[in-house]
């Protein structure tokens, strides 16, 4: 008894490694699987205000660039509007009369990041303003995310520069499904993986969100292609695409609820569970 | 004299953070590039102190980074291994004294600082990178990443060592 006291006490501080370090590995694999709860992410309070803080002084420096984007925005919005009051007549001018499937908040990014193989952003708004786990998170230009962690007032994104990123999108010519993941190496192009073999690709052509999942629309902006190779296994094409965003200058975001996604998500588990 | 002793650590610890979260994590030197100066409270943490205090202290450090950058527990894993490591890269870069006398980093020559810092330095961004990028595929960004961020993070340190330093 005596004998493994002394043990213990000679090597404390080697099983004080040993325990740390486990817990540092564990936070780490833990990190590494999408959607587990994770005790480890910047939506807490601390973090969360103090980023604010950070980003209600920096914010200022790049007021003017935020501006162009929005106002392109609007241009591009006014124009599709005008062309639905030439179409329908009877247009209705309050949006919350609009019989839509889909629900938009906007929200401020307070931390990003893209020089990680795992990058992930942190928005100022949580469940106190009815954002859950799994919206899709856009600007006007093209896609960012997933919504993965959230607390009261903060939420962390997913970012689609992230190696455990999916995400389901076609060309959108010729509705050739793929999936877009990220090689880490540049923060503006991603690569779309799965493409069959026969889809007819060229460069420069567009492509956009596939609406296969509930998260996103169908259509939503992505980027286009900058260049192609056959896979070794000559069976499928390998895309780089060029993004739409400047991911490395995202501040006014847009997320996305699709009021369906409980219908659609329990529907698929009851024929899961027949099967 | 002890009290001095823990008000300056927790100092150090708390700016060292936020310089680490607010400043030196947006660099991104040609996209990737950045340095990580919070592992100087763990390389000028007084040598004859307590050292299963520094390997805790070195974990709660690393995890506040860690919560700031969404990373898991990398930076965890890598303060802890530093810590835990730093009496033997003292013992070859310092020699065996190191424990006696009461030696202070600055007064050394700067062959024997560049060693150690550079050794300590070596050793976090190796368990660093390791964690963080996890894949084969990726090996060279890994040797990139580690080769481009320690130089990056030697060179910061040291300046920082030589100017607080009081000759």
């Amino acid at each position: 008894m005596q004998q493994i006291l002394f043990f213990f006490i000679r090597n404390k501080n080697f099983l004080l490694f040993i325990l740390l370090f486990s817990i540092s590995i564990f936070l780490t694999v833990q990190s590494h699987s999408y959607h587990k709860n994770k005790f480890v992410n910047s939506s807490n309070f601390v973090t969360g205000s103090f980023y604010n803080l950070k980003s209600s002084v920096t914010s200022y420096f790049s007021l003017k660039k935020q501006n162009t984007i929005l106002i392109e925005e609007n241009k591009r919005i006014r124009k599709k509007l005008e062309f639905y009051k030439n179409k329908f007549s009877n247009y209705e001018l309050d949006t919350a009369l609009i019989n839509s499937k889909y629900y938009f908040y906007h929200a401020k990014v307070i931390n990003n990041s893209y020089s990680k193989t795992k990058n992930n952003l942190t928005i100022n708004k949580g469940t106190n303003d009815s954002l859950k786990i799994d919206l899709g998170v856009v600007t006007s230009k093209g896609i960012v995310g997933i919504v993965d962690n959230i607390s009261k007032k903060y939420a962390t994104i997913q970012s689609i520069l992230n190696t455990n990123s999916q995400i389901n999108a076609k060309l959108k010519k010729s509705k050739h499904f793929g999936s877009l993941i990220w090689n880490t190496v540049d923060p503006n192009i991603v690569q779309l993986i799965d493409i069959p073999r026969l889809a007819p690709v060229t460069i420069g052509d567009t492509i956009v969100t596939g609406g296969k999942s509930t998260i996103f629309p169908e259509g939503i902006l992505i980027g286009t292609v900058k260049n192609f190779k056959m896979t070794e296994d000559k069976n499928s094409k390998y895309l780089n695409i060029q993004l739409f965003n400047d991911m490395t200058n995202l501040e006014h975001v847009y997320l996305i609820n699709n009021i369906d996604t409980n219908e659609i998500i329990n529907l698929e588990k009851e024929i899961k569970d027949v099967e | 004299m002890l009290n001095n002793l823990i008000f300056v650590n927790t100092a150090r610890f708390i700016l060292l953070v936020i310089i680490q979260v607010l400043l030196l994590n947006q660099i991104n030197l040609f996209g990737y590039i950045n340095p990580y100066l919070y592992i100087l409270f763990i390389i000028i943490y007084p040598f004859s102190a307590n050292k299963s205090l520094l390997i805790f202290l070195s974990f709660l450090l690393g995890l506040f980074v860690d919560f700031f950058s969404d990373s898991g527990g990398i930076h965890a894993a890598a303060s802890v291994f530093i810590a835990f490591v730093r009496p033997f890269v003292l013992k070859y870069s310092f020699g065996i004294s190191y424990e006696y006398n009461t030696i202070k980093i600055s007064n050394e020559d700067y062959l024997k600082q560049i060693i150690y810092v550079g050794s300590m330095v070596f050793f976090h961004h190796f368990i660093l990178f390791a964690l963080e990028i996890f894949n084969v595929n990726h090996f060279l960004l890994f040797l990139d990443s580690i080769l481009f961020s320690s130089i990056f993070s030697i060179i910061i340190i040291l300046c920082i060592i030589t100017l607080f330093s009081k000759k």
